[in-house]
């Protein structure tokens, strides 16, 4: 936890230094622990790459980080269930506590469901998926004003096909990070 | 002795002028027919070569499609006026449809039309209907409404619309279009997905959802002006309209409040008056034709039926307990019956439970059926269904017996419902 919020403190700082850069970009690639930050410079202002020193690694976004649990941001349900599985429930609390040490950050949680079912329940189910996880949140310390939850019901599904394989990937909530 | 004929001129306006036309039903199959057919022949309409053969074409169609009738074609017979009719030529032909297309001033034609009792030799109809010329479809349909009430004593609904959602890919258009599937306008198109859409009373406007902006939003949109009004905008999901019959009031399902609960709302969004109160999920709302009572489909018993609830609150009862789960109920216009999807073994069916019996009815074989909605005078359910992977229109008549799939040209058809009879 203190780890974190040095490395905010200089990741701030660096960014501060870097007069004409923008701040680290969310888009940027996941990076390794080892690696230095990534600093997306403008084209018209080529910015030297920090040299990878160890104290390097505390300057990373943990939201950035490939191996934290923080890089899922998907929790998925069996048919007809809200609440979240116990194995992906440790998600959810990484993202509770990153929303606390960063209030300044904020999330959509976004439910969705399979499309069995009539659209309008499943869209109230989906939308009950994510006030279970922005409950979750809440419950971890994130405060109700960084999290906004919606539904999408059956009308997003990420694969389209008509049986498990396909419905196993739209019971699923979202957690997305607001730019 | 031949009656006086007096022709009843019938003038008629079409709905949605501002919307864009396309044309989107490729094809329509027909699958069983009535109990018992009444043998009829539609003899070709005189007058101008194109528009005649137009409108017989859709009389035909239309007669056809409701699977009550058998018809019978006219061979080389083409009598255009009474006196002209031999009727040992037409023996086993119980009626006979003659007409004539006339064109107007103004670009209007006017269809006239007579319908023969063969075995009576009584002449049952004599009426003209008249409209704009871009609007023979319409005009054909009124004349197959005016053949069927006369023959069946019911009303016709050839001349009523239906709404449903046409998706292709991110493409989502809500459109309107004959019951046949035909003259179909988008009200809407927009790249994010369209949900439930409900008419109004009247037929004057459809009450609809979009994620337009970022989340499920409730609108109202005139069908004479396209202008539209955000009817329900709170955070979460809103969604399910479905109207009063008096118009004044619609039902909606917000989840400002917490879980899916539903509401009245004036159609102004206005007044805002919570209905039902609970953790469970509460949706699909349907107002009784009386506007006494709404069916709605609620998880409050473990698995999703259907329940009744007075308009002015208080305990819902629970009316299906078959199958895996029943949803998405819709009252029959007599309000006798509902019709509703039933879920069962991994099949999707449209059942139909009468209020007094409380026995269910399957109506199709099952598949991917839902979204079951009556047409106005309760002889056909309109239903999306699944052919070739595809999402497309299918209706089946109440007593089961007749069903008829229509396909799209593109896209996946969702979420169709019936619009009312117009207001003359």
């Amino acid at each position: 936890m203190k780890k974190l919020v040095m490395g905010f403190v200089l990741l701030n700082f660096l960014a501060a230094c870097a007069s004409d850069a923008p701040p680290v970009a969310e888009e940027t690639a996941a990076v390794e622990e080892v690696a230095p930050v990534v600093e997306v410079a403008p084209e018209e202002a080529p910015v030297a790459m920090a040299e990878p020193t160890p104290a390097a690694a505390v300057m990373v976004d943990p939201l950035n980080d490939a191996n934290s649990l923080l890089a899922k941001r998907s929790v998925f349900y069996p048919f007809d269930a809200d609440s979240v599985p116990s194995g992906d429930k440790a998600i959810i609390q990484a993202h509770a506590q990153y929303l606390a040490d960063n209030p300044n950050r904020s999330v959509r949680v976004e439910g969705n469901a399979d499309e069995r079912g009539s659209s309008e329940y499943n869209l109230a189910l989906g939308q009950r998926r994510a006030n279970g996880v922005k409950k979750m949140l809440m419950l971890g310390g994130a405060k109700a004003s960084q999290i906004e939850s919606v539904s999408f019901g059956e009308e997003k599904p990420r694969a389209t096909g008509h049986d498990e394989s396909a419905w196993s990937q739209n019971r699923r909530t979202d957690i997305v990070y607001r730019k | 002795m031949q009656r006086m004929m007096v022709w009843r001129s019938w003038a008629f306006f079409i709905l949605m002028s501002a919307a864009s036309a396309s044309h989107a039903i490729l094809s329509i199959e027909i699958i069983g027919s009535g109990e018992n057919q009444i043998p009829i022949t539609v003899v070709p309409f005189t007058g101008d070569a194109k528009l005649m053969k137009d409108v017989s074409a859709v009389v035909t169609a239309d007669l056809q499609r409701s699977g009550l009738f058998k018809l019978i074609d006219a061979a080389d017979k083409s009598p255009k006026e009474l006196h002209e009719i031999n009727y040992a030529d037409w023996v086993g032909i119980d009626n006979l449809v003659i007409g004539s297309v006339h064109e107007l001033p103004n670009d209007r034609i006017e269809v006239r039309v007579r319908l023969m009792d063969m075995t009576k030799k009584k002449e049952l109809l004599a009426q003209a209907v008249s409209a704009r010329k871009d609007q023979m479809r319409a005009i054909s349909h009124r004349v197959s409404d005016l053949i069927y009430e006369k023959l069946t004593g019911d009303a016709g609904v050839f001349g009523t619309r239906i709404a449903y959602i046409n998706r292709q890919g991110r493409d989502n258009r809500l459109v309107v279009a004959d019951s046949d599937g035909y003259g179909e306008q988008a009200v809407l198109s927009i790249n994010e997905p369209i949900m439930s859409p409900a008419w109004s009373p009247d037929g004057s406007h459809l009450a609809y959802v979009t994620f337009e902006l970022g989340h499920a939003v409730v609108y109202v949109q005139s069908l004479y002006t396209n202008q539209r009004i955000v009817l329900a905008n709170f955070s979460g999901s809103n969604s399910s309209p479905a109207w009063s019959p008096d118009g004044k009031h619609l039902s909606v399902v917000l989840t400002r409040d917490g879980g899916s609960q539903i509401y009245i709302v004036r159609p102004n969004g206005t007044e805002f008056r919570r209905l039902t109160f609970g953790g469970a999920i509460d949706t699909e709302p349907n107002f009784s034709p009386d506007g006494q009572h709404l069916l709605f489909a609620s998880d409050r018993g473990g698995s999703v039926q259907i329940y009744r609830i007075s308009v002015d609150g208080g305990a819902a009862e629970r009316l299906t307990f078959e199958g895996g789960s029943n949803f998405s109920p819709r009252y029959s216009p007599d309000g006798k019956s509902f019709v509703f999807s039933h879920h069962s073994g991994g099949r999707f069916y449209v059942a139909v439970q009468d209020f007094d019996s409380r026995q269910m009815q399957l109506l199709t074989e099952g598949g991917w059926e839902k979204k079951p909605s009556f047409s106005p005078n309760g002889k056909l359910v309109l239903y999306s269904s699944e052919a070739k992977s595809r999402g497309i229109l299918a209706t089946v008549s109440s007593d089961g017996r007749v069903k008829q799939r229509m396909f799209p040209q593109s896209g996946d058809i969702r979420e169709p419902t019936w619009g009312p009879f117009l207001r003359k």
